[in-house]
């Protein structure tokens, strides 16, 4: 008796973890699918851009102010840290070079993916949820309009767009940051840190390699969070469930994308 | 009317998008330095190159009067053929010297010209013909200890020692 309900336990195991493998591969077939439907039905978002103009600004604009002083704090306590190593090899002007690169190559697109993830894809997640949920897409299809054309694929452009311009922005004001730590604070010399900074960085092999990062996260960061809500079950708990599962799978799709970009770019 | 205010904010959006990617351009990145404008192409053949890299600086008098093209190998007579672009603004002699030397210690290896003595300057395409590699570090110190050891050698049979110079 015991040992066949042992038997049935571990049965009982093993198929839920086949279930859940299963699971995952068929929501990856079908946000690829809604990814590509997006693609193809994306004309409307760009014939009536004020319906990507409208998200660009909840997205992109409300977005400013978390991007601007968290990359304002995260370039002064780069700028701290740094010279705190540097300083022993007496290389404190580096410091700038520090700065800039790990802004411009890593922490710009990837803290910038991650706040994203965070501060807008759970808007998109909850908001498509919780359209589902009140049937609003399935009215939109009883009126032979395409949700996908007319909620998603606005969504997706704007995320596009905004995503670079506000990585862009951290990398900026972050070297700002850094500048105004490693210079009047400090008191490294202000020539030292701006010319060591521009023959240490190159605009094709970091600065353009930094947008085309930040680019490839936009439509991860994007589509994830449009796809869990386009599946998210038409429930509280569901929709609550989707805008989790959104941050997680987000930033761990943005970190690992990002040591494959990386490894790619890499130059030997 | 909420449209426009919304058109207003995107674009300000936009705008500092752009300005921080111009501005990452020409005050972060070597967009503006690594320009030189009109430049003239000069070769020079190195017996080693060390650590050369192309865009390394090429320098006279500590002023970057260039940029190293590139660096290709010459399977005839097995040397480095590094080619220079001087600014058009700055004429050499044709007996310039051409070293390699390192910034600081470990820093990044560059082209040091030595202006000669001659009337004719370099023209575009010309080659440089005295040059010095880069000094590697292994050789130097090989060098040293075989020095070393043969001057401990001479010192204990002072007899058969023939003083070369």
């Amino acid at each position: 008796m015991i040992k066949s309900n042992l038997i049935i336990s571990i049965a009982h195991f093993l198929r839920g973890i086949g279930h859940r493998m299963i699971s995952r591969v068929w929501r990856l077939g079908a946000g690829t699918r809604l990814f590509l439907l997006t693609i193809m039905y994306s004309g409307e978002s760009f014939r009536r851009f004020h319906l990507t103009l409208r998200e660009i600004y909840f997205t992109g604009v409300m977005s400013l102010l978390i991007i601007i002083v968290s990359a304002f704090f995260v370039g002064m306590v780069l700028a701290l840290q740094g010279y705190n190593t540097l300083q022993k090899y007496g290389s404190s002007e580096a410091i700038g070079v520090l700065v800039a690169l790990s802004l411009v190559r890593e922490l710009g697109p990837v803290v910038t993916a991650l706040l994203f993830a965070g501060r807008a894809g759970t808007a998109i997640t909850a908001e498509i949820g919780l359209m589902k949920t009140t049937e609003q897409l399935s009215a939109m299809e009883m009126m032979a309009v395409n949700p996908i054309a007319r909620v998603v694929a606005p969504r997706f452009w704007a995320g596009v767009i905004s995503m670079p311009i506000l990585a862009a922005l951290f990398s900026m004001v972050g070297v700002l940051g850094g500048y105004l730590v490693a210079v009047p604070l400090i008191g490294v010399d202000s020539g030292a840190f701006w010319s060591q900074m521009q023959a240490n960085v190159d605009v094709r092999a970091d600065i353009v390699n930094g947008v085309i990062k930040s680019v490839v996260f936009a439509v991860a960061c994007t589509m994830i969070a449009l796809f869990e809500g386009f599946d998210a079950p038409p429930t509280a708990e569901g929709v609550s469930h989707a805008t989790t599962r959104t941050v997680v799978i987000s930033s761990l799709t943005v970190l690992g994308l990002d040591f494959v970009l990386t490894s790619f770019m890499m130059v030997v | 009317m909420e449209r426009t205010k919304i058109d207003l904010w995107v674009g300000i959006f936009v705008a500092l998008g752009v300005a921080a990617l111009l501005g990452l351009a020409m005050k972060v990145g070597n967009l503006t330095s690594n320009n030189l404008g009109k430049t003239y192409s000069v070769s020079a053949a190195f017996e080693n190159v060390g650590g050369l890299k192309p865009n390394a600086p090429v320098k006279s008098a500590g002023v970057v009067v260039g940029r190293v093209a590139d660096i290709k190998f010459d399977s005839k007579t097995y040397e480095a053929i590094v080619n220079i672009n001087i600014d058009q603004r700055y004429a050499f002699p044709k007996d310039t010297f051409a070293n390699i030397y390192t910034a600081g210690l470990l820093g990044e290896q560059y082209v040091g010209l030595e202006a000669g003595g001659e009337d004719d300057s370099l023209k575009n395409g010309d080659k440089i013909t005295q040059t010095q590699g880069a000094v590697v570090l292994e050789k130097m110190i090989s060098k040293f200890l075989f020095s070393k050891a043969s001057e401990s050698e001479s010192n204990s049979e002072p007899a058969a020692a023939t003083p070369e110079n």
